[in-house]
């Protein structure tokens, strides 16, 4: 396994504009549940609150030009690609402004232009595409890396055994990031998975792994940066695992039978990457009152934006089958 | 005009398009140096490299999506699967990502990817290896899907289908790899959507597709003699069906009759056979006719394999039900 450099690439500026597109995440998920709850959103919705120091570490790593392909969990890869909360928070509303024209909703998230080629609900689906993308840019010649997300429920499915394969296999610029969030919906990993650690899947395909904590968002940038470079200068794709945690349930609604009241608050007690970084930045009262309030704005905006989007027609529906 | 196999004209249509456009390249298990395991790609690796001519592990799941991941990267992937019974451990990449990609993304994404597979009994291959799965992926809004024919047919609609920008499944049988037809030099693309008719009549229309297209040509000859004149016509694109051609077809003929190799309940047939009834139920003088496989797994044995699946005898009898006649012709 790869030793990750500890040495320091992030100026405390850099490290503060990381804070608020984390805290944006927060706040809009944090948002998307009232919205639900309230009865304003239709559909089926996963957040991913605790695992915003992925969103934003790996992504922020990206050259313009990479691409992402999403899960299920999809909010902070989307905004973190660089969509717009109101779109973003408009497709859920299922309005035409939305990032997938009210076509997708939360599960199908797409933004094409700035390299989001969808968030996919079925789990492991957008594994090979990754595969199929990094093999066009490298046939092309272009210094493009494709990037997966995943969570470690994921690693049990036939698609990522053979994307990985594939990828290796043909030494494409790829990376797979899995969100090892412990949790396949509401299955304990020691209930799906042989191995305690994922990171060993990538040995059975002689791939490069490098293995990160997911809750220090410096630490997964860097990560990130190294294994892009692997990738992005011919060696093959690289197995980022990152060890994160789900500080919520599966789905918005969940009542986590699964998990006991004392291991929900040891987590969010304990496991907030949003509380570590604040801590690390020295943020004060003031300081954080201030971004927050500027951050609520944003997000209350982007509701009022959704609300007053436009219905698509019944008959659009017909649209979009075919090219 | 050169006379090509049908083999030779799906090849020369990858080939053709992998010499004009860089984005067409061809993928699957075994197209390489074995050049495919119809022989399909044969000599293709010499010429195009194995970057183009790209071998992949059986890893049904991994090639398609590797395939319509390249495809929306711009490329104009053509993956083999070397059996349409193998579909089934790709279809979750074709139809849960590569038929709804566009959709999902409300128009923002382009899936121009081809799935070439074949299959079709008369070689006693078991229950596995000869399926015809067609029907399946013509359900599936997103697809389109093309059954080909003659090797004239195979090459232009293929150069359609790599040109489509939908993802498209394109069908081969396996028992008409070897037939021969001339065929121009110019390689004349088939727009999709556009059926055939191959032989004009005046008493019954008979639509079939793959081999069956044949055994219906037989046994319109057959007919002919028995007094009977039969119109043959191929939809060869599935999805989007040309649906005037056949009603107007039916509307000249006044019966019907559908045939094809896939089992007759649930089959292709029995879409085609609504499209007709609704669209010419006026004209119609006797009840449609379907032909089909019968409704089991195909067997092993010779014997028994032949007699599960269509032949120009079954289309025969039919076109004399629909005359209220015996297969004798009386």
């Amino acid at each position: 396994m790869a030793k990750v450099e500890q040495r320091g690439t992030l100026s405390p500026e850099e490290l503060r504009d990381f804070f608020r597109e984390m805290l944006l995440i927060r706040r809009f998920e944090e948002k998307v549940e009232e919205r639900f709850r309230a009865g304003e959103l239709p559909g089926f919705l996963h957040v991913a609150i605790g695992q915003e120091a992925v969103a934003v570490g790996v992504i922020r790593a990206l050259e313009d030009g990479d691409v992402i392909a999403s899960t299920h969990r999809a909010h902070g890869h989307t905004l973190a690609k660089g969509t717009g909360p109101n779109e973003l928070m408009a497709e859920l509303y299922g309005k035409l402004e939305g990032c997938s024209h009210g076509y997708g909703g939360s599960m199908h998230l797409y933004d094409v232009e700035r390299g989001n080629l969808g968030a996919n609900a079925v789990v492991g689906g957008g594994l090979p595409q990754i595969t199929g993308a990094a093999l066009a840019f490298k046939m092309r010649g272009e210094p493009r890396v494709a990037v997966a997300f995943f969570g470690d429920g994921a690693t049990n499915i036939g698609t990522f055994h053979e994307a990985l394969n594939l990828a290796q296999l043909w030494r494409v610029p790829a990376l797979f990031v899995l969100e090892d969030n412990k949790w396949a919906e509401s299955t304990p990993e020691r209930q799906h998975s042989p191995i305690s650690d994922l990171s060993k899947r990538a040995d059975a395909f002689g791939m490069t792994a490098i293995k990160v904590d997911g809750q220090d968002v410096e630490a997964v940038y860097k990560a990130t940066k190294k294994a892009l470079e692997h990738a992005r200068s011919g060696k093959g794709p690289v197995f980022l695992h990152v060890d994160t945690y789900r500080l919520v349930g599966h789905y918005i609604g969940d009542p986590q039978v699964y998990r006991t009241k004392e291991e929900q608050k040891e987590v969010r007690e304990h496991h907030d990457p949003l509380t570590q970084l604040r801590g690390k930045l020295e943020l004060s009262e003031d300081d954080f009152d201030e971004l927050d309030a500027e951050i609520v704005e944003i997000v209350e905006a982007a509701v009022e934006f959704a609300k007053n989007g436009t219905d698509p027609k019944p008959e659009d529906a017909l649209k979009n089958v075919y090219a | 005009m050169p006379e090509l196999t049908y083999r030779e004209a799906v090849r020369d249509a990858l080939s053709r398009a992998m010499r004009e456009d860089d984005d067409v390249f061809v993928m699957g298990e075994d197209i390489a140096e074995m050049g495919g395991s119809m022989g399909v790609t044969q000599g293709m690796l010499d010429e195009f490299g194995p970057e183009r001519v790209r071998n992949t592990p059986i890893s049904e799941m991994a090639l398609a999506g590797a395939a319509i991941g390249a495809a929306i990267q711009g490329m104009r992937p053509v993956a083999e699967i070397m059996y349409e019974d193998f579909l089934t451990l790709a279809t979750e990449q074709i139809v849960n990502q590569a038929a709804k990609h566009r959709y999902m993304s409300g128009g923002q994404v382009t899936v121009p990817v081809t799935f070439r597979t074949q299959g079709g009994a008369g070689w006693s291959p078991g229950a596995q290896h000869a399926q015809q799965l067609e029907a399946w992926f013509v359900h599936i809004p997103g697809l389109k899907v093309v059954f080909a024919s003659t090797p004239s047919d195979v090459r232009g609609l293929l150069w359609s289908a790599i040109y489509d920008d939908n993802p498209v499944v394109f069908f081969e049988h396996r028992t008409l790899y070897g037939l021969k037809e001339e065929v121009p030099d110019e390689l004349e693309p088939i727009p999709l959507g556009k059926a055939r008719v191959h032989r004009e009549g005046e008493d019954v229309t008979v639509i079939a597709t793959g081999r069956l297209v044949h055994e219906a040509l037989e046994a319109a000859q057959q007919a002919e003699e028995q007094g009977v004149s039969v119109e043959v016509v191929d939809p060869r694109t599935l999805q989007p069906l040309d649906e005037d051609a056949l009603i107007a077809s039916v509307k000249k003929t006044n019966r019907c009759v559908v045939a094809h190799e896939a089992v007759t309940r649930m089959g292709f047939g029995a879409e085609v056979a609504s499209v007709v009834q609704y669209g010419a139920f006026d004209w119609l003088d006797a009840p449609i006719e379907r032909v089909g496989a019968k409704f089991t797994p195909l067997p092993f044995a010779p014997v028994m394999e032949e007699w599960c699946v269509p032949h120009a005898g079954d289309v025969l009898e039919a076109i004399q039900r629909t005359v209220g006649r015996n297969a004798d012709g009386n």
